[in-house]
């Protein structure tokens, strides 16, 4: 079986979850027999692992003067071109009107490429995220038409006109993967260009799947999907050798709270400060760190400034890669607040690393973990007594530790891509009737 | 029919409830002495007692006025049970009052807080079974000669104790780990002290009443009065004692009226008197009745809880090892605590059922372990108790004096009230030496040349004989001081002894 996949991201060049989560999944379905991905991501920088699947970068696909065959229209066969940079592009709203008037296709579609013929991309989430997207989108359906697969799997909505376009070429059935909903990242602000290309998605997807059951209620609530069509597969956690991390040291006895995620309002971090203040008002000997970056990230630090705990709150910015692992290394307690987290794979690679976890009840992972603190984002008075508790009592502390690593060593890649599998073999079986 | 009177069928209920605690957050820490969920408990009670302690109550009573005496049923009321009734229904206290009336109702000692104190304490056991043996008398007019510890948990040790206590039988559980290839179904006794009976609980019976009955998947489902005396009957020709020891809350709680176990329970002693050749009878007939065929060895503690029938369920993990520990360590102190509500706590907390909620083994028997549970996860449990017990703790440590350095200077003290003892005894004696002298001057004519060398030695011996306790002296004093500096707060104690010290010194210093 032959997948082609597309994401936004891949290691090391991830900004959040959603890359580790694609990264882990592909491994893992690439590990079973007979399933070969190959995954597209905008841009490929030349340095990530392929060790395990076939990386293409849609930055390095040539596009202009190629003809890409589209199926399944009234016509025989139309086809339109990618032409060159001369021509200035339309906007998505005018690409998906196109689309949606098949018949009318016959004109091109027009991009900007470089000199090579191939599309700029940046890989990056800012300004021109949706003409990047549909960008995307056009190299896609390039793709499509070129290379040999059974189905297609495009992970979060960034990638959902890429899956649909390579499905309208193609004809292969499309499974979307849902790693978060605009509800979550908003905050209830939907932006309705965003909604629009989700439920676009869902309503091509032959399948959805959802990384909690939360999300897939909001999936089948929010966005009016058939809940048949909606199964949850749970995110999972590579395993870390720790002892790797055993020559880290403090440099001083405080113990240590860790935040460590975007500093954006659907992490919750505020609530993380105003528990902290009421920790240090109980407790000395506590530090407590706020690792990443955000929007929120200056308000944050006004507001601890007003508490006046910064000679106890630290703010460290973004952290990769191994920092991650030295920053969690150091901690004594690890907390994810968040307000609303359709799953969220840091508590996990913190009881990897033998800390102790502190989840909101509005987080995905909240589901399958029974070794964690499990507190309602806004009640920071039980966040607060979670810390203390943990920091006060070394039994719970030790019993955390001990239980976590039991419990998070079993939330494998593997299982989650075997439970993929088997969506993708019965979407398959379905396509064929 | 000399062999039918033999058999005996003994029914025992447990009946207890904890006083649940309240969330208490660690910011509440010498601040809010107050720890219960009032209204949880209050609710939870209210429920309970409607739903099935007072319509079991009063089948059972229909029952014994029916039989004419023939039906005879046990209960353990825990001491927490008890205040509970006296705050959120006492038309139980009156309805079990009513019962013990009948004389058919024999009423078990147990700890007064349903706890594990019997695994830490013998003292803390023994004091808390008198109280629960007084407040029964108190309460039901007859003091408990039969004994069931806290869950069933037993051992050897245990059952010794409870022996020298007085007490003629003790209930615990039929586990097969235990009993091997023996049967629950004869009377045994302990081996340390065989006078004490030991009744083993026939867990499949027992477990068919309170966990299979209203489950529809069973293959003996429904499970009427008559299959139930049918099966006992089959055991009849290699039995002679059946033991069902239950959760009273079977009875329309765990089972819901609709299930049809009141009815169960209606018809139950009619089908067994006349299908069966068992009697009822309580624990302390039986242990009068019958004879015990062995005694049963249990070196390490078995209890009735889960499948391993130890003692995971509460001492399991080390959240509840540490709690447990933590608990105990207070013992002494609280109890040279004289105010009521710190012995009142003190009980409340002790209670088994809090370091259940810790039970991380929850996915075996999850199930019995969320009842009635306050608390969505044993971690959750251990931090909110724990924040109790330090709460407890320094209201223990403001009422009586709490860290080492004062225990030590308490040792001290003592010490020193030893040596001043000593100190008197010898200086009587140099008393009566010198009365002695005088009485030797007196006849010898050269008095001050006598005088002189004769004082000599007796000063000498006084010396060297004061030199050894003097130096110790000097030296414990020297450490309180030090040991004072540094607790400065405890000023009390410390102060005396100070005080003590230096008169010790000075007087010595005089005297010699």
């Amino acid at each position: 079986m032959r997948v082609l996949m597309f994401g936004w991201e891949f290691p090391p060049h991830i900004s959040g979850g959603l890359g580790t989560a694609s990264y882990g999944l592909t491994k893992g379905i690439a590990s079973l027999k007979n399933t070969e991905v190959i995954f597209v991501v905008p841009k490929a920088w030349g340095d990530e692992d392929q060790s395990a699947v076939r990386l293409i970068g849609a930055n390095n696909v040539p596009v202009a003067y190629r003809r890409v065959y589209y199926h399944g229209l009234k016509r025989s066969i139309t086809t339109y071109e990618v032409q060159s940079e001369i021509i200035p592009y339309v906007d998505p709203e005018e690409f998906w009107k196109i689309t949606k008037k098949r018949e009318e296709l016959q004109h091109s579609i027009l991009v900007h490429t470089n000199q090579e013929g191939k599309i700029d991309f940046s890989g990056r989430y800012n300004g021109n995220l949706l003409d990047e997207i549909y960008k995307y989108s056009v190299v896609a359906a390039v793709l499509a038409s070129e290379l040999e697969f059974d189905i297609i799997h495009a992970h979060d909505w960034l990638a959902y006109p890429a899956g649909i376009s390579a499905m309208e070429v193609s004809g292969k059935p499309l499974v979307i993967h849902v790693h978060a909903t605009e509800f979550d990242r908003s905050g209830g602000n939907v932006n309705p260009d965003v909604y629009n290309i989700e439920k676009r998605g869902m309503d091509a997807a032959a399948k959805i799947i959802t990384v909690s059951n939360r999300t897939r209620d909001i999936v089948i609530s929010k966005y009016n999907i058939n809940p048949e069509k909606v199964e949850t597969v749970y995110n999972a956690v590579e395993p870390v050798d720790v002892a790797e991390n055993l020559h880290i040291r403090k440099g001083f006895d405080e113990k240590v709270v860790t935040f460590l995620g975007r500093i954006t309002l659907q992490k919750g971090p505020e609530y993380f400060i105003e528990a902290a203040n009421k920790v240090l008002k109980k407790m000395k000997n506590v530090r407590f760190v706020m690792a990443g970056s955000g929007d929120l990230m200056e308000r944050m630090i006004r507001r601890a400034a007003l508490l006046k705990i910064t000679d106890r709150f630290h703010f460290t910015g973004f952290l990769r890669g191994k920092d991650v692992f030295t920053m969690l290394a150091m901690s004594d307690v690890y907390i994810m607040p968040s307000v609303s987290e359709p799953f969220g794979i840091s508590p996990l690679e913190a009881m990897m690393s033998n800390v102790p976890v502190i989840i909101s009840k509005q987080s995905g992972v909240a589901e399958i973990l029974k070794h964690a603190v499990k507190v309602d984002f806004w009640d920071i008075d039980a966040m607060a007594d979670a810390i203390y508790g943990i920091l006060t009592y070394p039994a719970l502390s030790r019993e955390f530790i001990k239980n976590g690593r039991d419990e998070v060593i079993r939330i494998r890649w593997e299982n989650s891509a075997r439970h993929v599998r088997e969506i993708y073999e019965e979407v398959i079986s379905k396509h064929k009737q | 029919m000399s062999a039918a009177t033999k058999k005996a069928i003994c029914l025992f209920f447990e009946v207890h409830q904890p006083f649940r605690l309240k969330r208490y957050r660690f910011f509440d820490l010498g601040n809010d002495h107050y720890y219960y969920d009032d209204y949880t408990n209050e609710s939870i009670m209210r429920k309970v007692a409607e739903r099935c302690y007072i319509p079991a109550n009063n089948i059972i009573l229909d029952i014994i006025s029916k039989h004419k005496g023939k039906f005879k049923v046990s209960f353990s009321l825990s001491g927490i049970v008890l205040d509970q009734f006296k705050l959120y229904s006492p038309e139980v206290i009156d309805s079990f009052k009513q019962l013990a009336e009948t004389g058919c109702v024999e009423f078990l000692a147990e700890t007064e807080a349903h706890s594990l104190a019997s695994l830490k304490n013998r003292e803390e056991f023994e004091r808390q079974v008198n109280n629960h043996r007084r407040l029964i008398t108190e309460y039901f007019g007859i003091e408990p000669q039969s004994f069931r510890n806290t869950e069933m948990i037993y051992s050897d040790q245990i059952g010794s104790w409870v022996a020298d206590m007085g007490f003629k039988a003790m209930l615990t559980e039929g586990a097969k780990h235990i009993l091997g290839w023996k049967s629950p179904n004869y009377l045994y006794c302990n081996t340390i002290n065989p006078r004490l009976k030991v009744l083993m609980r026939n867990f499949v019976l027992s477990d068919d009443i309170a966990f299979r009955f209203s489950n529809r998947a069973w293959n003996e489902w429904p499970l009427t009065a008559d299959k139930y005396a049918l099966w006992i009957n089959k055991l009849s020709h290699k039995s002679e004692l059946i033991n069902i020891f239950i959760d009273y809350e079977t009875f329309g709680e765990h089972n819901p009226k609709e299930s049809g176990i009141f009815d169960f329970l209606y018809h139950l002693p009619a089908a067994i008197l006349k299908k069966t050749p068992f009697k009822f009878m309580t624990p302390t007939e039986v242990a009068k009745n019958l004879q015990p065929v062995a005694a049963i060895n249990i070196p390490t503690p078995i209890s009735w809880a889960d499948e391993e029938r130890d003692l995971t369920a509460w001492l399991g993990n080390e959240l509840q090892t540490a709690a447990f520990e933590k608990l105990y360590e207070l013992t002494e102190r609280v109890n040279k605590c004289e105010y009521e509500q710190i012995k009142k706590d003190w009980t409340y907390l002790q209670a088994s059922d809090h370091f259940y909620y810790m039970c991380t083994k929850f996915f075996s028997d999850g199930i019995v372990h969320a009842y009635f549970n306050p608390y969505e996860s044993p971690y959750e449990a251990f931090m909110n108790y724990m924040n109790v017990l330090s709460d407890f703790e320094i209201r223990i440590n403001r009422v009586c004096p709490a860290t080492e350095h004062e225990i030590e200077i308490l040792k001290f003290d003592s010490q020193l009230k030893a040596k001043d003892e000593i100190i008197a005894k010898q200086a009587k004696e140099i008393e009566t030496l010198k009365k002695k002298l005088e009485k030797l001057a007196g006849k010898k004519t050269k008095k001050t040349s006598d005088e002189e060398t004769e004082k000599k030695e007796p000063v000498k011996t006084k010396r060297a004989k004061r030199k050894s306790g003097e130096k110790s002296l000097v030296e414990l004093a020297a450490e309180v001081v030090k040991k004072t500096k540094l607790k400065a707060n405890k000023k009390k104690s410390t102060g005396k002894t100070a005080k003590k010290t230096t008169k010790k010194t000075k007087s010595s210093s005089r005297k010699s």
